[in-house]
């Protein structure tokens, strides 16, 4: 049901009129309530018998012509882009090693891989870079990374092996019928075709592996947040927490709203292709979803055509 | 082993607490997501864009700088509670636009067919969505949400940073008061979480299965 305009006729004149009513009604209050968040966070406050100015005070806004302070964001900036980076590489490489292991033909490698699989799948990413930086101390860095890589790298994989489960079975037949052995078939004529209709949700993961390494902040990763929010914060004062704040919100924003929309124009041009043509603009694809539907559809369609 | 034997009721401390963190901050979530789905779907526009622009925003914020915001700005701002109250405020408002779009999800989900036949008997807006769209929707919303729920349960652990003692900040005093068995220390810990992740998706395969086949 992607037109929910069907859910409410066309409306006459008198509708249109109410709805624009109330459409105005609804923005008025809204705006009220940003005025009021906006009034609270200007308005000076007394703390121990000072008053200190508001949140919108030049006071607080004052750092940001010091170009050292925007060298220290950039410098945020840039670890959190290289953590996201290497990880990002590392889980798709992993991501399709797994999902080749998870795939095996034989139980003795497939078995083991589906149990690590799941251990890595279930568990908080920060309690795996936690355990990476005390049981390997490889510094704060590779923790986040290495702990991105496997948490991501095993979501690539069982999202990349959903996809070859669903992928129609005549495909293997036709590559093992051309000759080809079960490995080359794998990689040769399903992997591609796999990596393709994932591909989508594997942009859209990588979103979440570039808000993850946030976590770097507790585990003590000079990335942006710890730049601006502990190492400028204590350096220029604590008034100035709200504007870097603001400013570092500003910052993930533009990094992730561009990569989502990356990943929903990849979803938008690979689905044209299929039968939801006249989807546009959906929401980003989901991981998690995706590897469910697609295992179910894969189980229907072996349940229902017995060998 | 002895190590998680000898401070099992720390575990089960921390444990108490990351599962009222989340059964509270699931609830919330749960409540202030179906607010999201039902202005996105309503004809009046200007809720529509708040409820896409608030989606838009809290999905691409990454959940550390809300907690931050939560834990650390709102005291600075004049706001009075503990940290547990705040660390569940950040959890339940990243969490409902994830929510949102699962219960969106499961709404687009139904074929148009009915949503046209419901309005060609007559049926109203509110009729329409009540009793054909939703109870439709809600079976199929059932696996989404649980993925939403088992990503809030490993998100429940970044509290831990923000001054909450649930399971991962355990672990982390554990490990640091234990440093030759560290190992034994967190494998502990995640086991606690798998014990709630893993049969939570169990279910949401099975549920996923049984709604494709009815499909």
């Amino acid at each position: 049901m992607s037109g929910s305009n069907v859910l409410f006729d066309a409306q006459g004149p008198r509708g249109r009129r109410v709805s624009l009513i109330l459409s105005i009604i609804g923005g008025l209050v809204l705006l009220a309530a940003v005025a009021w968040v906006v009034s609270i966070l200007a308005a000076p406050r007394e703390s121990g018998g000072i008053t200190v100015p508001g949140m919108f005070d030049p006071s607080r806004w004052d750092i940001y012509s010091d170009p050292q302070l925007w060298g220290a964001i950039w410098r945020g900036t840039l670890a959190t882009l290289q953590a996201a980076g290497v990880a990002a590489v590392g889980a798709v490489a992993l991501g399709v090693v797994f999902a080749l292991l998870r795939s095996a033909a034989t139980a003795w490698i497939r078995i083991p891989t589906t149990i690590v699989l799941e251990f890595f799948r279930g568990m908080p990413v920060l309690l795996m870079m936690l355990f990476i930086l005390l049981v390997a101390s490889t510094g704060a860095f590779w923790a986040v990374v290495i702990a991105l890589i496997l948490y991501n790298g095993a979501l690539i994989g069982e999202a990349l092996r959903a996809g070859l489960a669903s992928l129609p079975r005549g495909q293997r037949e036709a590559g093992l019928s051309l000759g080809m052995r079960p490995l080359q078939s794998r990689m040769l004529v399903e992997f591609p075709q796999a990596f393709r209709q994932m591909l989508p949700i594997i942009v859209a993961q990588l979103v979440v592996l570039l808000k993850d390494t946030s976590l770097g902040y507790i585990v003590g990763y000079n990335e942006l947040i710890r730049t601006t929010m502990n190492n400028l914060a204590s350096f220029y004062g604590n008034r100035y927490l709200f504007s870097l704040f603001a400013v570092t919100l500003v910052i993930y924003l533009i990094m992730n709203l561009s990569l989502s929309w990356f990943a929903r124009w990849l979803s938008r041009r690979t689905a044209s292709g299929g039968t939801r043509r006249g989807k546009r603009a959906g929401p980003p694809p989901d991981l998690d979803q995706a590897v469910l539907m697609a295992q179910a559809s894969a189980l229907a369609r072996t349940s229902e055509r017995p060998q | 082993m002895d190590v998680v034997i000898e401070n099992l009721p720390r575990y089960l401390a921390g444990f108490r607490l990351t599962l009222l963190l989340l059964a509270v901050s699931g609830i919330a979530a749960l409540i202030i997501g179906t607010i999201i789905a039902a202005m996105r779907i309503s004809p009046i526009t200007t809720l529509r864009g708040f409820a896409t622009v608030y989606t838009e925003l809290v999905r691409n914020t990454p959940l550390t700088l809300v907690l931050f915001f939560c834990a650390i700005i709102l005291p600075y701002l004049g706001a009075d509670f503990s940290y547990l109250v705040f660390a569940a405020i950040g959890l339940s408002v990243y969490t409902s636009p994830f929510v949102a779009e699962a219960l969106r999800s499961g709404i687009n989900g139904v074929p148009i067919g009915q949503a046209e036949a419901a309005r060609s008997l007559g049926l109203n807006f509110g009729q329409s969505v009540g009793l054909v769209i939703l109870p439709q929707a809600f079976r199929m919303t059932i696996p989404p949400l649980i993925n939403v729920f088992i990503a809030l349960t490993k998100n429940t652990s970044v509290a831990g940073g923000f001054f909450v003692a649930e399971l991962f900040t355990v672990g982390k005093e554990l490990a640091n008061g234990n440093g030759d068995r560290v190992i034994a220390v967190l494998l502990g810990v995640a086991t606690f979480y798998l014990i709630i992740t893993i049969p939570l998706g169990i279910l949401a395969a099975h549920v996923e299965r049984r709604v494709m086949v009815q499909r």
